[in-house]
Formats: structure tokens, sequence, C-alpha cells
């Protein structure tokens, strides 16, 4: 039961994009649609939890002064593993030469390093803890991360171009600023504002 | 002219900030009040001109020769963090007083995504050494130019009365988006 509680923790309560407001370059930059944000967040749930697993296993053995370092390099070598899947696997252009996911995420896989979620959790769960929770740590954070890109992601999607994982159910385009930069910036502000208001409901009652 | 164009097109048409996202964190985090803003945009700057120089070098006279591109994020990122640290250490003993205006944002610049981001852009887009240090110091400039501005239309924000599920976080993120809608007024103009 305890183990139930610390996975449902990343979708509203440590929510890492709506209440914590870590890792906002890509919850920015890659919702232009649904399925990107899911692409996104699954990438970053894997980094999430490998890295969080390895810093657990080997926190005991890295001195305390080298320990941010350490733990850089540990996560860069994941982000590397899913940047080379990603392009292997993930790279095929749609039926229509629309660019394949991989050249949708670009620049941003490689800079699943620095996202301050995947170091946050790494210095503030897995140094402390056993590697089976250090796991579910991860997963449930990524999962709420996928949670909050997807949500994201299907709003700008929805609003922007009138469709949803690209099956359009609108004539035409939809207001399509917010599939451009602005609309990124509007519908996060908007979305956050939403959260703000269920969390304090949910803690009212 | 090559030059002024690369300049143009990073710091107005495509803003590091408002239309590639790199670089959030500071912005949201230290755009309460102008002086920060400016103090951050300083470091940034020294920051990712020096890494941008370094990472090149590291790419085409490492990297490139023993044919290990795939250990690019890794060394990057290494090298980045490693000279955060030996930029704060050179100005600690070098200019004391500068090293007390960029001080505390020096440590928080290694996971600022731009430093990294402006790295690999310069790679990806095959600038030469001269182009890359004039794209590194446009964006720099450019992510400066948003985040003043973003900070002095906050310190203003504090007397307006906005709606109370509003105030904080959503409220800067608004204004992020009507800024960024004005800077899509230069779109094409290079």
């Amino acid at each position: 039961m305890s183990q139930w509680k610390n996975i449902t923790k990343g979708f509203v309560r440590e929510n890492p994009v709506f209440v914590l407001f870590l890792g906002l370059c890509p919850t920015l930059g890659t919702t232009g649609s649904a399925i990107n944000g899911i692409g996104m967040g699954l990438a970053t749930t894997f980094v999430l939890v490998m890295s969080n697993g390895a810093i657990s296993l080997f926190a005991r053995f890295i001195p305390d002064k080298v320990r941010i370092p350490s733990y850089i390099v540990i996560i860069a070598s994941f982000v590397t593993i899913v940047d080379l899947l990603m392009k292997a696997y993930a790279n095929t252009p749609g039926p229509n030469g629309e660019p394949s996911l991989y050249d949708n995420l670009g620049l941003f896989i490689p800079l699943i390093v620095v996202n301050c979620i995947v170091l946050g959790r790494a210095e503030a769960f897995a140094s402390k803890n056993s590697v089976f929770a250090s796991l579910i740590d991860g997963l449930a954070i990524g999962l709420g991360f996928t949670f909050a890109l997807f949500l994201l992601g299907s709003v700008r999607e929805i609003l922007g171009s009138g469709s949803i994982f690209n099956q359009k159910f609108i004539e035409g385009d939809g207001m399509l600023v917010f599939v451009l930069a602005p609309g990124a910036f509007l519908a996060l502000g908007y979305l956050i504002a939403i959260m703000h208001i269920v969390k304090k409901r949910y803690t009212n009652s | 002219m090559e030059y002024i164009l690369i300049i143009i097109g990073a710091v107005f048409v495509n803003n590091i900030l408002l239309s590639q996202f790199l670089g959030i964190c500071p912005f949201i985090g230290v755009s309460n009040k102008v002086d920060t803003a400016m103090g951050m945009a300083g470091a940034v700057t020294f920051v990712m001109v020096i890494a941008t120089i370094v990472t090149y070098i590291l790419q085409q006279y490492v990297l490139e020769p023993l044919g290990i591109g795939f250990m690019q994020t890794v060394s990057y990122i290494l090298v980045i963090a490693s000279l955060v640290q030996l930029v704060e250490i050179i100005l600690k003993k070098v200019s004391p007083s500068l090293y007390q205006a960029l001080g505390i944002f020096l440590p928080l610049i290694t996971t600022n995504c731009a430093i990294l981001g402006v790295a690999l852009l310069t790679f990806q887009k095959e600038f030469n050494l001269l182009e890359g240090v004039v794209y590194a110091f446009a964006n720099a400039i450019g992510f400066g130019l948003a985040l003043v501005t973003f900070s002095g239309i906050r310190e203003q924000l504090e007397l307006a009365d906005i709606p109370k599920g509003m105030k904080g976080v959503p409220i800067a993120f608004i204004i992020a988006g009507i800024l960024a809608m004005a800077f899509m007024g230069f779109a094409n103009i290079v």
C-alpha cells in the first residue's frame, strides 16, 4: 500500500512540472503535439529510473566531494543510451513525410542530462534510499512528468491544430498560436493555475 | 554581413528563451528583480562564450580524431561543469568584485540547459570557431534581453491586482507568452 502511494505521488502531489516547476525547458519545447509530449516523457522516465537505480547502488562508494560530477556522468551515460536507442528505433518519418519523433525532439534528448528533475531526484532521494525504493521513485516522478507533458501536449494540439494524436476532428486550422512558442507559455500558465485550484480543493476536503 | 545575420537571428528571431525554450528555469527562478536578472545575464554571457570555445576545441581535436562522437553529451557536460568551477576559482582570485556580483549564480549555471544547448547547436550548425563565438555571444545577449525585460515587467506586477489562482508562477507564464508573441513580430526578418 505504501508503494502505491509512492507511485501516485508524481501525478498531483509532487508533480515535477505543475507543483515543483522543474524540467520546464523540455516541457515547453517538446509539447507541440500529444505524441511528442509522451515520447519526451518516456525518454526522461527511462533515464530517471535507470539513473536513480544506478546512483542508489553506487552512492555508498562515491566520496561526498565529487558527488555531483559523478551523478552527472552516470546520468549522461543513460542519456547517451536513450539518444542512440531513439536514433535507431524512433527515427522513421511519418507516411506523409512528417519528421520522425527523434527529429521532433531533436536537441531536447541530449538536454535530458541537464534536466533538473533527474539530478534533483538523484540528490534528494536516490542517494539516501534503497535501490528498489529509488527505482519506484524514478518511475513515479517520470510518469508524473510524462502525464504533465501529455496533458500540455494534448491541450496545445487540440486548440492549436484541432486534432489529437494526429487525428483531425475539425475542418481547417485551429488557433495556430497554441502550436507556436507563445502558446506553450500561455497553455502552461493556465494549466498551472487550474492545478493550483484542484490541489486546494483536494487538500481542503 | 554573415555575422550580423547570425547576431540578429539569435537575439531576436530565434530568441533562446522565448522561441527555443532553453534556460527556462533561471527565466522563471531569478526574474523577480531587475538587479539579479542582470547578474544572471552577465554570468551566462561569460560562461556561454567560454563553454562554446572549449567544447568546439574538444569536438575538433579530441572527439573527431578519435572517432568517439557518441561521447559528445558526456564529455560536453563534464567540461561545462568543470569549467564553471574553474571560472569561479579564477574570478575569485582575479576580480573579487565581479565574483561578488556573479557569485551565487555561477554554480546554478551548470544545470542551465542554455549553455549545453548552445554548445550542441554550434556543433549541429557546423559553425567555425569565430562564428561559434559570435553565435554564443548573440544568444547570451538574447537571453539577457528577454530576462531583463521580463523581470522589469514582473517588478511592476508586484503592485497589480491579480486573481488569486493566477498569482506567482501562472501569471509569469502568461506574461512570458505575451512577450514571446511580441518577439514573433521579428519572424522572417532574416
